[in-house]
């Protein structure tokens, strides 16, 4: 999973940029200098659609993470990760609203509800997870590399019409909980509670994800599998229990997604999952896909592209137009640079 | 992994172990008493059942003569009962042409078969409203659902270029489809007449007075109202030109992306047929220039319809029809030719030159390399296969009839809407290659032709026999079949994936690529190894 970066001499690093890096950077240029024209221009929308942008990422980074866990261990596009996030969001509204009653205006009985609900999403969301991959992918694993790539399309069909049968082609209404008073303001730029609580969410999420695949046996199994499945199975670790257990957890990550997700937006609708898992899949892609660090930085990125893109009113192409560049990205990113911008290059990516 | 040694995994005996006259024995038992558990649901359906027991027990019977006398005992049979009670008559026919077809000598089924299958579809609008009512699936489609299911099998032979013969994962062959619609849209419609208001000052929207074009160009389209403006070219040149676009477009995304790995491509084509859709909807107003490309979410309406024009329609003596909308006061058998019948006719003719194009590519250089590179690239390229070129050809030929499909279909629909781009289309087409058998041509024509029957009509004649049919107590079911048209894709691609990737209807190269496998046996799946190493 987090590979080893192999660091490149500093001569390599030297030589003279060719032309698609040269073209990459005066690109990256030519955003900036929108971007620094606007806040110029409007600093207070600036930072308020940065910190939308933040929010954005965190929900793009923690569904990444588990596209480039399953990626890493397994080298499978699971499509039906973004369907599993949906799911989050779903079970998130039936679980704080029919088993522990959360409401509007309820005042601080709120964070327990907010932390069962979020444990008990994510250990759905973990379950459902593996048990895919143990109906859909496992009888798979000798196949060509295509089949369960297709697998996971239909894989992806069947969860978006399950939740559609469950909760219904309109979107689904979670209650409006988070409070929305200023943890911060500067001029006229405020920092609201909801917006933070992304963060507040996410990294505690990120920092036991990171303890898990370094600290603990099961996270050295994970790595070991990535790097080598045959040569962990004589080395005696259970590789099928370890790709399930990569699952579960990948799992766990969408349903934390998901919750923020319901929470922040206050609806769900159960065709939204793919659409959201190819943006998080591209923020997985362009940190370079099976490096956990890349998949944040990515997602971070895109939040912040998308939430400028739809906010800034400088020449921005508007929302209509967010998923043509998210996309655009990602095509860029596997035709020019498939590694991404941390991960290594692959013998095959290139 | 084998499905069979799956089941031995989970400690249930092979199927494929067990002697054949077992497993036929279970087989019939169970047939007959499912049959008998429908008859109580729809009489038709346990009837439908047993018919299709018998006609597998009797095709062990060897050809002449048992067999054929005891087919011609249930056809006569049938023809008794419909004689004197409500039987359809259509039935006995339909049953005797099939087991006529079953009954042609392996000698000469290359061409029979395919011939007595052309015929029964051109003559399909003569009879198709004289057939009986199939169990669960309701009436045959009428001759509209017959024009979209022509143009959807167009497209899965297409997909089946780059997917079956290739092996390339293209997600977003949507995109192509988008391309040849938006060609004929732009060329054979009054989208580019640039219109102006005679008032000076005063924007097309807020004119009052009628808008005078100020383009016009016309190319040997017909039935152009004269004063439309816009580009008419002839709706015939549009085909081949949306195919060639197509074609180009797909070396465009095609060159810069094929030498990225098989599910790299997959997502990178996905991404195209994300983008394309967009283009389409938000393309009425560029970034606030105001060019308008595709007329955004209203999409491109109406379009010209294809025609031979006065003159040759006068030589031929009104065979062809001057014009396809305008057409036909013929009456033929006793069935009035409309507009739909010779859309229907075309869609065959334009469906023949694809799967022959098809079929002929599978056998030449070009196709034997595809073949190639599918098995094994690397292989493939020592042996002197130009990847990239190889390839990019897949796809532009991939794309071309896909472009072509586009191109037919919008005109008949005589529209083009950015909302018919999803990528639920995209996979509704890979779902017909794979149900019916990637690599197979004949596998997939059925595959895609069930599918897109489902799809428009299937579905909800299926959902409604589920609503009246099955009930428990007083539970009724109240379906919207619709609704869950993806679920059927799901299903079906996962099913296929896990018990039958070769397809239905597979070639027999392709399946034995899917169970030998590419990579070696895993050592983790230990247990499973074991059991598949024992042969099966």
């Amino acid at each position: 999973v987090a590979a080893d970066a192999t660091v490149s001499s500093p001569l390599s690093r030297l030589r003279a940029p060719s032309f698609t890096t040269a073209l990459g950077l005066l690109f990256v240029a030519f955003i900036g200098v929108w971007l620094v024209i606007n806040l110029i221009k409007t600093p207070a929308d600036f930072f308020e659609v940065t910190a939308i942008g933040i929010t954005n990422g965190c929900v793009y980074a923690l569904v990444a993470l588990g596209y480039t866990l399953v990626y890493g261990i397994l080298e499978l596009i699971n499509f039906a990760h973004g369907d599993v996030f949906m799911l989050g969001g779903m079970f998130t509204i039936t679980y704080s609203t029919n088993f522990f009653g959360l409401h509007h205006g309820q005042g601080a009985v709120i964070v327990p509800i907010v932390i069962a609900t979020l444990l008990l999403t994510m250990a759905t969301c973990g379950a459902i997870n593996a048990t895919i991959e143990f109906f859909a992918y496992r009888p798979l694993r000798s196949a060509p590399r295509l089949a369960p790539l297709i697998t996971a399309i239909g894989v992806s069909f069947i969860i978006e019409n399950v939740a559609l049968a469950v909760w219904g082609p309109e979107y689904v209404i979670a209650p409006d909980v988070l409070p929305r008073s200023d943890v911060f303001h500067i001029g006229s730029f405020d920092y609201q509670w909801n917006k933070l609580i992304a963060v507040i969410i996410t990294v505690p999420v990120l920092l036991g994800l990171v303890y898990l695949i370094q600290n603990t046996r099961q996270g050295k199994a994970m790595r070991a599998t990535a790097q080598d499945k045959d040569a962990s199975a004589m080395m005696g670790i259970n590789v099928n229990r370890t790709i399930s257990f990569t699952f579960l957890i990948a799992g766990a990550l969408a349903g934390a997604a998901g919750i923020i997700y319901s929470l922040y937006f206050t609806s769900v609708k159960f065709d939204q999952g793919f659409q959201l898992g190819l943006i998080a899949f591209t923020a997985a892609v362009l940190g370079g896909i099976g490096n956990l660090p890349g998949a944040v930085l990515g997602a971070v990125l895109i939040g912040l592209l998308q939430g400028w893109n739809e906010g800034l009113n400088w020449h921005s192409p508007g929302s209509d137009w967010t998923e043509s560049i998210v996309f655009a990205i990602l095509i860029l990113i596997l035709v020019f640079r498939p590694a991404g911008l941390l991960g290594e290059q692959t013998p095959e990516g290139g | 992994m084998d499905p069979n040694a799956m089941w031995e995994a989970h400690g249930i005996p092979a199927w494929r172990r067990l002697p054949a006259e077992t497993r036929s024995r279970i087989v019939l038992g169970a047939l007959i008493v499912l049959a008998i558990l429908l008859f109580f649901v729809d009489h038709s359906l346990g009837y439908a059942v047993l018919l299709g027991a018998v006609v597998i027990e009797l095709r062990k019977l060897p050809l002449w003569p048992q067999r054929t006398a005891a087919f011609a005992v249930i056809v006569v049979f049938l023809a008794i009962l419909a004689a004197v009670s409500s039987t359809p008559w259509s039935l006995v026919f339909f049953l005797a042409a099939a087991f006529g077809a079953a009954a042609v000598p392996p000698k000469y089924r290359g061409w029979a078969l395919p011939l007595g299958a052309i015929v029964a579809a051109v003559m399909y609008p003569f009879y198709y409203a004289h057939l009986f009512t199939l169990p669960v699936f309701g009436a045959f489609p009428d001759v509209p659902t017959g024009v979209y299911m022509l143009v959807f099998i167009m497209m899965a032979v297409g997909l089946n270029i780059v997917v079956g013969y290739a092996g390339l994962l293209d997600l977003g062959y949507v995109a192509f489809y988008a391309t040849g619609a938006y060609t004929c849209a732009w060329f054979a419609s009054a989208q580019f007449a640039g219109q102006k208001c005679p008032t000076p000052g005063v924007s097309v929207a807020n004119c009052s007075v009628s808008t005078v074009p100020k383009h016009s160009f016309d190319f040997g389209a017909v039935g152009v109202l004269p004063g439309t403006g816009g580009y008419h070219v002839s709706v015939w040149l549009l085909l081949l030109l949306g195919g060639i676009i197509t074609a180009f477009f797909g070396i465009v995304i095609g060159l810069p992306t094929l030498r990225l790995r098989g599910d790299y491509l997959a997502i990178v084509t996905l991404g195209f047929g994300e983008i394309l859709p967009q283009v389409a909807r938000n393309g009425d107003n560029f970034f606030g220039t105001g060019f308008n490309l595709t007329n955004g979410p209203n999409g491109i309406t109406p379009l010209d319809s294809p025609g031979f024009g006065h003159h040759l329609s006068n030589l031929t003596g009104g065979f062809l029809p001057a014009n396809y909308l305008q057409c036909c006061s013929a009456k033929v058998m006793g069935h009035a030719v409309t507009s739909t019948d010779v859309f229907f006719w075309t869609a065959i003719v334009l469906l023949l030159v694809t799967v022959f194009c098809s079929y002929r590519l599978q056998f030449s250089r070009l196709g034997r390399a595809w073949i190639a590179i599918r098995e094994d690239e690397t292989a493939a390229a020592a042996m002197g296969v130009p990847l990239m070129r190889t390839k990019t050809w897949a796809y532009a030929s991939g794309a071309f009839f896909g472009g072509v499909a586009g191109a037919f279909y919008a005109s008949f629909k005589s529209s083009t809407f950015p909302g018919d781009f999803f990528f639920n289309i995209s996979v509704f087409i890979l779902c017909m290659v794979i149900l019916g058998g990637m690599g197979n041509i004949w596998g997939v024509i059925v595959g895609a032709g069930f599918l897109s029957y489902l799809n428009v009509f299937g579905l909800g004649t299926t959902g409604q026999w589920i609503n009246t049919h099955i009930h428990f107590g007083g539970w009724h079911p109240s379906i919207d079949a619709q609704l869950y048209q993806s679920l059927v894709y799901g299903v079906i691609i996962v099913t296929v994936m896990l018990f039958r990737p070769e397809g239905l209807i597979p070639s027999r190269r392709r399946a034995a690529e899917w169970h030998e496998g590419v990579h070696d046996e895993p050592l983790y799946d230990h247990e499973v190894a074991q059991i598949a190493g024992e042969g099966v």
